[in-house]
């Protein structure tokens, strides 16, 4: 497993045959629906450039929302102001979002380890106090900017007239949204693996590293570092800018609760949930909220009962009651229960839960697998 | 000037409300080094001991009325709570005073929880990575608050000051100002009252031995430990400190903000920015940065300055504090060192 | 390390079944065409989407306007004492079911969101086959979710949204909106403001800083100024701010003497909170007494506001209190079903779920261009609010206002608002015309 995983055509290949039939393997757990199939590939993507960032240099961004936000935005803009054509929306959507991580980046990378959390959380949260009111003109505010039949949208007029309702995002002529639309996410999603495993393992991964267990002896050999951890931050922004042009896609709308805090606040409990500086971790970890946010949120005493139907009465009946509290309106208690047990038992995330497994299949020994198990100098 | 004098009135209360959550946090954060994002949750926590202590204050004997209806058909209920029909006057005046007397509740109930808290679960943290801080603590923010919204629902419950200071004081016409200066007395009792907090929390440590031992611990925890002295102790007490001056501000603040299960996320953002802001593992640092920013927060809000930055009264906290981070690289009194990695 | 290596061969077999999977869902995708319109229900049951906030600061709101959806269902499969059908004035629903087919319902969590309440409303959609969408506690969900159901052909009944955008701007052909709006409570509320407080008063506006606010401000602004009031200011406050004092005493020493509060939710009892301890509520100003008025109040969240707002003027949808045959017969079954009144976001929307109900079974079939019709320029009573109209041209329900005030002597714990006046539909009524936006087509669609 180890020696195949390490020959990149193998993992991508594997890879890509996981994220492809994702749709197959996830209808036993009632989540094979398209719009979660597209979130999945796109928190997913937004917790694989976090860990670029955070894994890599150790630097943890407080504020990684905003560049979600931007690229939804200038995604959405392209929508309405050009053409419902995907390519560009995602172009534009990434290069706004580089562009503000460069601004962002410059000056928060000044800093380092909370100061640096907080400058960033400071940017993000000024970006979506604006956005919520003052740029009401920009970004419609709490209504979210959407697409209007008044759109002048003028690459596409050029062709053809506009139709009675709204355009469909599509990719020359194919619709994207539903099934189409996971698969354009999917791929996206497998693209950006194949970027993160390179960038894992270069050089600059190497580098990234070396920052992150001791920046000063980097300086000493006679690195300047800056470069590198902005070079990082920029990437990782991309990254977000990438999921946030694909929500707008997927979905033709950008709300600026999406830069809030706590949206930001999310990718970084992914992250850490599937394990820190592991190439799929943050995945796992996107996934498993983006879960319990959809599918546990959604039942209620009626789906519970049919749940607990062979149960006898008065069994069925303390089973619903037990269980109600974790599900519908409790849906936030079960995730923050499953917070605490995965960080108390299973110190490094779902990724060392996987690596303990492993080792056990194997015997002890050879579990290492090929990403090295985080060390975090101690303070 | 009036409207000058009155907004500094309001940055001052604000300053108090932020530097005692930010003081509280800052024992745990800057000094223990751990990254406790249940803080807001221990503010909370505190304001839900006033609601409970009324609660029980105001439990009331529910007699039907079966001559009466209500509109679906059930029988009325005539409530009378019992504290009134038992003590009388006693009980209502107790009932009056709920939020300053739950205060003598909240101290106990509060340093508990901190000690439970610390010895079952932060104790295991301290030489963790932040990452795993961060997630385990917020994972407990998460049921805190999923428990407190169980029990009291998710709306605000109103909380009343006692009659006494109910109204406002004509400060103007004390000071020989004019008469255009009134200020609510609940919010004077407010400041005063987070001005009490810090001080004593600061006497504490700056003048008891206890509190040398634990200033000494929090710059050298190996050293002091070869001393002999069990430094695991002393931190166990700040944590339970640090929970006791969160539930205190809680409790004070349920007259001004009707408290919900919500509540202590709202807050949680804005206190690690004041304790960053003031620098990383210093006290008079968080106090300083709380009191800045209360009074900058009122004066942005001034129509004249919003006329002129329009929305600064948004984000003039996360502004300031870019600013201040970007001139002072460890905030305003940070000790080196501490946080950096 | 040996038990778990991947042979090329077992990779190459993967590989080739990874393509069947691949194959299966876009033939889904094509059978859907095969319907007539999205989700149309085949079996012997129809199922509804209840997409409300259950987590967050109106989490309350949303579990009571579960309870009324759960009721609605109830009485629509014929379980219960059938509640508002028996007042309706339309008689098509006969307790079982709709057309004949029993009435299921799914739930999800808006978190007040329109990225959540839109993720919430597409599963419904698309795995739970729902189809029609309804709830919702706030302007910019509803809005959010309203333009979701427009693309794909679902039809949508607005829960608790009070923007004037909802059937204004923002309208949609998919969208109905039973509860009222910010001019329409700025029409019913100037009157009355002018009977109470006199025709020279300088009103002092503060305004929460997002959509709603501002077409609140607006519209209330708009009524006041007809009537011949001054606007002192109107100053925008953040979202969430908590602490409102240092918008508060600018206005103490403003020259005002009505403090207009165009919040809602935490903010609205915030402000409200801190204003009375400011002591506006025993201030003179002018010569005459300093009033508060907060144009849109909710029961359960001016119970957290506690005493402050007794004697406080306001709107509102509905009210337990009204004394008319079908606010009755809705206040009777609520309360049997759960020990306590319905709030006003319950009743639109139970009103909501019965409209569509009835709609469909007037048109005779589900699919949403006939229901759609049915809807339109509908003419109704018996639900509460008297003699209702859902107008066509904008999908807003015309009718009765109330213009309530905070009680100063309340009888109960549910028992807040007391009623000044029910303001009549003509005079509520305005042209649709005003808000610009377009309906959009009504057109089928496949999902």
């Amino acid at each position: 497993m180890k020696q195949l995983f390490s020959r990149e055509p193998f993992a991508l290949l594997a890879f890509s045959v996981v994220i492809l039939a994702m749709p197959l393997w996830l209808t036993p757990l009632g989540a094979n629906y398209p719009d979660l199939l597209q979130k999945f590939a796109i928190f997913a993507i937004f917790a694989m450039g976090f860990n670029i960032l955070f894994g890599l240099t150790g630097y943890l961004s407080f504020g990684h929302a905003a560049f979600l936000g931007v690229g939804s935005y200038a995604a959405v803009w392209s929508f309405k102001l050009f053409t419902m054509n995907v390519l560009p929306a995602i172009f534009f959507g990434v290069a706004f979002a580089g562009l503000f991580g460069l601004l962002i980046g410059y000056i928060s990378l000044r800093r380092s380890g909370i100061y640096f959390s907080i400058l960033t959380l400071a940017f993000a949260q000024m970006c979506y106090n604006l956005a919520y009111s003052v740029l009401t003109p920009i970004t419609n505010g709490e209504t979210g900017l959407q697409l209007t039949l008044q759109d002048p949208r003028i690459i596409d007029r050029a062709f053809a007239e506009a139709g009675a309702g709204l355009p469909e995002t599509n990719l020359f002529g194919i619709d994207m949204s539903g099934y189409p639309g996971f698969y354009f996410c999917a791929v996206m999603l497998i693209i950006c693996f194949f970027i993160t495993r390179r960038i894992f393992n270069s050089p600059f991964g190497l580098m990234l590293r070396g920052i992150k267990s001791n920046q000063n002896r980097m300086g000493y050999t006679g690195f300047a570092t800056r470069p590198y951890t902005l070079t990082a931050f920029v990437i990782s922004g991309m990254f977000a800018g990438l999921a946030g042009s694909l929500l707008a896609v997927t979905d033709p709308l950008a709300g600026a609760e999406r830069m809030q805090w706590t949206a930001s606040g999310e990718v970084v409990l992914m992250t850490i949930l599937g394990g820190v500086g592991t190439l799929i971790g943050p995945m796992l970890g996107a996934w498993i909220i983006k879960y319990f946010e959809n599918i546990f949120s959604s039942f209620n005493n009626a789906t519970l009962e049919n749940a607990f139907s062979f149960l006898p009465e008065g069994l069925r009946t303390m089973a619903v009651d037990v269980s109600s509290l974790f599900v519908g309106e409790g849906w936030h208690l079960t995730l923050g229960v499953l917070f605490m047990l995965i960080v108390i038992f299973l110190p490094g995330g779902l990724m060392e839960g996987w690596r303990r497994l492993l080792r056990r299949f194997s015997g002890g020994g050879g579990g290492k697998s090929e990403t090295a198990p985080v060390v975090q100098p101690a303070e | 000037m009036d409207a000058i004098l009155l907004q500094f009135l309001n940055g001052l209360d604000k300053g108090g409300a932020y530097a005692l959550i930010a003081l509280g946090l800052t024992l745990v954060f800057g000094t223990l080094g751990v990254v406790n994002f249940a803080h807001g949750a221990l503010f909370m926590l505190g304001a839900f001991c006033a609601v409970t202590f009324n609660k029980l204050l105001s439990l009331e004997q529910v007699v039907l009325d079966e001559t009466k209806k209500t509109a679906w058909g059930t029988a009325t209920e005539i409530r009378t709570p019992y504290i009134e029909s038992w003590f009388g006057e006693l009980g209502s005046f107790l009932l009056d005073y709920s939020v300053p007397v739950s205060i003598l509740v909240t101290i106990p109930v509060m340093l508990l929880i901190g000690i439970v808290m610390e010895r079952g679960l932060i104790k295991h943290f301290y030489n963790r990575p932040h990452a795993d801080q961060i997630l385990v603590t917020f994972g407990l923010a998460i049921v805190i608050q999923e428990i407190i919204k169980h029990y009291f629902g998710a709306n605000p419950i109103p909380q009343a000051a006692p009659d006494i200071v109910d109204g406002s004081a004509n400060i103007g016409a004390l000071f020989g100002l004019g008469d255009n200066i009134v200020y609510p007395w609940w919010r004077l009792v407010y400041f005063g009252f987070s001005a009490t907090i810090i001080a004593s929390v600061f006497a504490f440590l700056q003048f008891t031995t206890y509190g040398m031992v634990v200033r000494a611990g929090m710059r050298d925890s190996e050293t002091v430990g070869m001393l002999g002295i069990n430094i695991q102790k002393r931190f166990t007490v700040v944590f339970g400190l640090a929970a006791v001056v969160a539930g205190l501000a809680g409790v004070m603040y349920t007259p001004i903000l009707p408290p919900d299960y919500h509540m202590g996320m709202d807050f949680l953002v804005l206190s690690f920015v004041v304790v960053v802001v003031g620098g990383m593992g210093s006290l008079p640092g968080a106090v300083l940065a709380g009191f800045m920013l209360g009074i900058l927060q009122s004066f942005a809000s001034m129509t004249e300055i919003k006329s002129i930055f329009p929305g600064i009264d948004q984000i003039i906290i996360y502004l300031v504090a870019v600013v201040i981070l970007l001139t002072m690289p460890r905030g305003l009194m940070g000790r080196e060192g501490v946080m950096e990695e | 390390m040996s038990r778990l290596t991947m042979t090329r061969r077992g990779l190459l077999k993967a590989g080739a079944a990874s393509g069947v999977a691949l194959a299966a869902p876009m033939s889904f995708v094509r059978g859907a065409y095969a319907e007539d319109f999205c989700n149309m229900p085949t079996g012997g049951s129809v199922t509804l989407g209840f997409n409300v906030p259950q987590t967050g600061a109106y989490a309350d709101e949303g579990a009571d306007e579960l309870r009324a959806y759960q009721l609605a269902v109830k009485h629509l499969n014929g379980e219960g004492d059938g509640g508002m059908l028996n007042t309706f004035s339309s008689k098509a629903l006969k307790g079982n079911g709709v057309l004949g087919k029993k009435v299921e319902f799914v739930t999800g969590d808006t978190q007040t969101k329109s990225d959540a309440a839109r993720a919430s409303a597409k599963r419904m959609m698309e795995k739970d086959g729902a189809i029609m969408i309804t709830g919702g506690s706030s302007s910019g969900v509803a809005i959010a979710v309203q333009g979701l159901c427009q693309e794909s052909g679902v039809i949508f009944m607005a829960g608790l949204t009070h923007s004037n955008d909802t059937t204004g701007k923002d309208k949609k052909r998919y969208g109905f909106r039973h509860f009222f709006n910010a001019y329409q409570s700025g029409l019913a509320l100037g009157p009355i403001l002018a009977e109470q407080f006199g025709k020279e008063r300088r009103a002092y506006h503060l305004t929460a800083d997002y959509t709603w606010g501002w077409t609140q401000e607006e519209s209330i602004k708009n009524a006041t100024e007809g009537l011949g009031w001054d606007t002192v200011e109107a100053v925008r406050t953040p979202l969430g701010a908590g602490d409102f004092s240092q918008y508060l005493t600018p206005v103490l020493n403003s020259g005002a003497d009505v403090l207009i509060l165009n919040h809602y939710g935490k903010d609205m009892v915030n402000s409200l909170t801190q204003a009375v301890q400011f002591g506006m509520r025993e201030k003179q100003a002018n010569g005459k007494d300093f009033q508060i008025v907060v144009p849109l109040f909710s029961r359960l969240m001016a119970q957290g506001a506690g005493d402050n707002i007794k004697g406080i003027l306001g709107t509102t949808n509905w009210n337990w209190s009204l004394q008319d045959d079908g606010s009755a017969a809705f206040v009777k079954a609520f309360g049997q079903e759960y020990g306590f009144p319905p709030s006003q976001a319950a009743q639109t929307c139970y009103v909501q779920t019965l409209l569509y109900a009835d709609a469909c079974e007037r048109a005779g079939t589900f699919a949403p261009p006939q229901v759609i019709a049915a809807l339109e320029g509908f003419e109704f009573d018996g639900m509460g609010n008297g003699k209702t109209l859902y107008r066509a041209a904008d999908h807003q329900c015309m009718k009765d206002v109330l213009v309530v005030r905070g009680n100063e002597n309340a009888t109960s714990q549910f028992d807040l608002l007391e009623v000044v006046k029910i303001v009549p539909r003509d005079q509520v009524t305005y042209d649709p015309s005003i808000f610009g936006g377009e309906l959009g087509p009504a057109d089928a669609k496949a999902c």
